[in-house]
């Protein structure tokens, strides 16, 4: 038997409903269709009066889901594409990030992103939005590399009394398989070290995790070790995971499928610059898409992303100093 | 459907007690802005001091026809006669104001940013419109877990605030959902500086309701038995299943947008129009005329007010504020978080 990521998720939401009655769904087409990825396929059928259709409303989606952790229940909120969740930017973070500062009242929803560019989707179905959702206090931010972590985290992610924004990575839907689902899993918040190495450590996350790991495979022919550190959960950022890995390595690269200017990896790097210099043997380098809107065609997309290519020439120049 | 005992006596209330009741709110309220006025304009109340002078009859009206502990009640900034009469402890106001550590959002946020979740009122996000989606979530949820029996939620905003995409999408929510939702509008002409006619081209606010297939109706809202009477029926009706409720009270509003306003875009005419009527006294000679109370009554509801105002303040005043030391500086809920 194998299992995708998409499948995970599924998975991950029917265990949810089945322990627990607080917990339901609300999306676009998540009812009887199954929704745009299948993504709840077959669990209206389990769940008919917890799986539920919701109007094109983003705003009032999520001001539905805070309503309803107000009265003890443990929503998620299904986006039909990371990129709409921008009509329910206001409601997620003024309203759901900041109910528990202002009112002592935990705001346990989670919402679901999915997120990132596949070939052909353009610039209004392909945005990597965590940045954006982790730039405000009270969200939890994360954004699953695996088919396990994408069952497991999202579990943790449901279980969690605040507010998480769940990024899960639609290239990595079809693409990624495991074996099985996990019984044990690390804690959502902690990153995982994917692959040890000794010249340079990537600090990365989500689809950019795999192009890592294909760059790492082919350096490590010519004889160069690459640490690859999975973050997993971009905020809270496990920095002690990061900074154990370049005391190890001396080089950092953090890579990031979302747009260059600010950003994960302009955090990553400013918090290994200010807690972890002088365990630095080479300026730290940074990857990001570019700083365009999301191209269309695939010959456009291929290159307007970070991949494994022009991670290899980030990283030999960054051995090289 | 309509059920239990909270209901059978609602019904049983004819109108007066119910004006009696919001009017002794509507004086409290009245009391209590003018006392928080005078301490801002002293320069003892850091941020904004936002008042419903003139709209303290529909906001009571609305509110007394509540019941608390078991409806939902999410006010916005000109309800403090609503808060009142929905159960909201007038110290806890005044802690908001005057920045008490022991304040409901323990000097977090100030003014009318303040509410108890918990006890069926949320406490307003500035955002205009984003309250009234989540009082559909509560109602929602309610639904869902079978405890909703026939209770209600009901949430205010300004004429301006239509305007905004959040309402649209909340009473589109409602209306297909069909939940016991209430929304009043309190439409005193202006949003902040801005007339109507910038804000919307219908005729009349109610008109957006026929677009939701929804109920809406209009009410003056300068007049305390006419709101009552208005929002006891809305009610009943929400509670009995015939889904959302769109009411909108016609008035001015009797201040500045803020207290710093001295609303120079307010024309001689319109204050002087029946829309300027100030609800408060209409309603106190009403209140005489029908013989609901004297003037000995009512004179002890303005020196009760007066006295539970002074002591409200009194204790806000006293308490510590907030210690930038000692203070819980986390925004997460879950312990996992903070460490
Ligand atoms: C979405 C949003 N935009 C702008 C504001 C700033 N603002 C606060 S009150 C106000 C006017 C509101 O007018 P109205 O809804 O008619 O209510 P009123 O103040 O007249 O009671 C504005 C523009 C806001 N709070 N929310």
């Amino acid at each position: 038997m194998s299992i995708t990521y998409l499948e995970a998720i599924r998975e991950a939401q029917s265990v949810a409903l089945q322990k627990n009655d607080e917990v339901f769904i609300y999306g676009q087409d998540i009812g009887f269709f199954g929704g745009a990825f299948k993504s709840t396929k077959g669990l209206y059928n389990e769940f008919p009066d917890r799986v539920l259709d919701s109007p094109i409303s983003e705003d009032a989606m999520v001001g539905l889901a805070v309503g309803a952790a107000i009265e003890g229940m443990r929503p998620i909120v299904e986006m039909q594409f990371a990129d709409f969740s921008s009509v329910g930017f206001n409601q997620i973070v003024n309203q759901a990030a900041t109910l528990y500062w202002r009112t002592s009242l935990a705001c346990p929803i989670t919402i679901r992103l999915p997120s990132g560019g596949t070939p052909g989707s353009g610039p209004f179905h392909s945005q990597c939005m965590e940045t954006i959702y982790a730039h405000y206090p009270g969200t939890v931010v994360m954004a699953p590399s695996t088919v396990e972590d994408a069952y497991s985290m999202l579990l943790d992610a449901i279980s969690i009394d605040d507010p998480v924004i769940f990024c899960e990575h639609k290239y990595l839907y079809y693409h990624l398989k495991a074996q099985q689902l996990p019984k044990k899993a690390l804690p959502a918040t902690k990153a995982r070290i994917v692959r040890p190495g000794r010249h340079a450590t990537i600090v990365t996350y989500s689809a950019m995790v795999h192009e890592a790991v294909s760059t790492a495979e082919k350096l490590s022919e010519d004889g160069f070790e690459i640490e690859i550190v999975d973050l997993r959960c971009v905020k809270p950022i496990d920095i002690e995971t990061v900074l154990g890995s370049i005391a190890r390595t001396g080089r950092v690269l953090a890579i990031g499928e979302a747009f260059p200017w600010g950003g994960v990896t302009a955090e990553i790097i400013s918090q290994i610059t200010s807690e972890g210099f002088n365990l630095l043997d080479a300026p730290p380098a940074r990857l990001n898409s570019l700083d365009t809107p999301i191209p269309y065609h695939p010959e456009l997309w291929r290159f307007h992303r970070p991949t494994a290519h022009s991670i290899e020439d980030k990283i030999r120049k960054l051995i090289k100093e | 459907m309509a059920s239990g005992a909270d209901h059978e006596d609602n019904l049983k209330n004819d109108s007066s007690e119910m004006v009696l009741d919001a009017f002794r709110w509507m004086v409290l309220a009245r009391t209590f802005e003018d006392k928080i006025s005078s301490i801002y304009k002293a320069g003892k109340i850091v941020g904004g001091v936002y008042v419903g002078k003139g709209q303290e009859a529909f906001s009571s009206a609305l509110a007394v026809n509540l019941v608390k502990g078991k409806d939902i009640y999410s006010p916005l900034i000109r309800d403090m006669a609503g808060r009142s009469a929905f159960g909201e402890p007038l110290v806890d106001a005044a802690r908001t104001y005057m920045g008490s550590s022991k304040g409901p959002t323990q000097g977090r946020d100030g003014n009318v940013h303040r509410g108890n979740p918990r006890e069926g009122m949320p406490a307003m996000i500035s955002h205009l419109g984003a309250m009234i989606s989540v009082v559909n979530g509560i109602l929602f949820a309610r639904r869902m877990k079978g405890t909703l029996d026939d209770a209600v939620g009901a949430t205010t905003i300004g004429d301006g605030g239509t305007s905004t995409g959040a309402f649209h999408e909340a009473l589109n929510l409602a209306a297909v959902e069909n939940l016991p939702l209430i929304v009043s509008v309190a439409n005193n002409q202006f949003a902040y500086s801005t007339p109507n006619s910038k804000q919307f081209a219908c005729d009349n606010i109610t008109d957006k309701a026929v677009g939701y297939g929804i109920t809406g109706v209009e009410v003056d809202g300068t007049d305390l038995v006419d709101c009552v009477n208005t929002f006891k029926l809305c009610v009943e009706k929400a509670r009995a299943g015939d889904g959302p409720q769109l009411v909108v009270g016609n008035l001015l509003r009797l201040s500045g947008h803020g207290e710093h306003d001295d609303a120079p875009y307010i024309s001689e005419d319109l204050r002087k129009s029946k829309l300027g009527e100030d609800c408060l006294s209409k309603a106190h000679n009403r209140i005489l005329d029908e013989g609901w109370a004297n003037q000995g009554d009512i004179d002890d509801i303005f020196k009760e007010s007066d006295d539970e105002v002074k002591s409200a303040i009194h204790t806000a005043e006293s308490e510590k504020v907030p210690d930038p030391y000692s203070h819980n500086w986390s925004a997460y809920s879950s312990s996992i978080l903070n460490e």
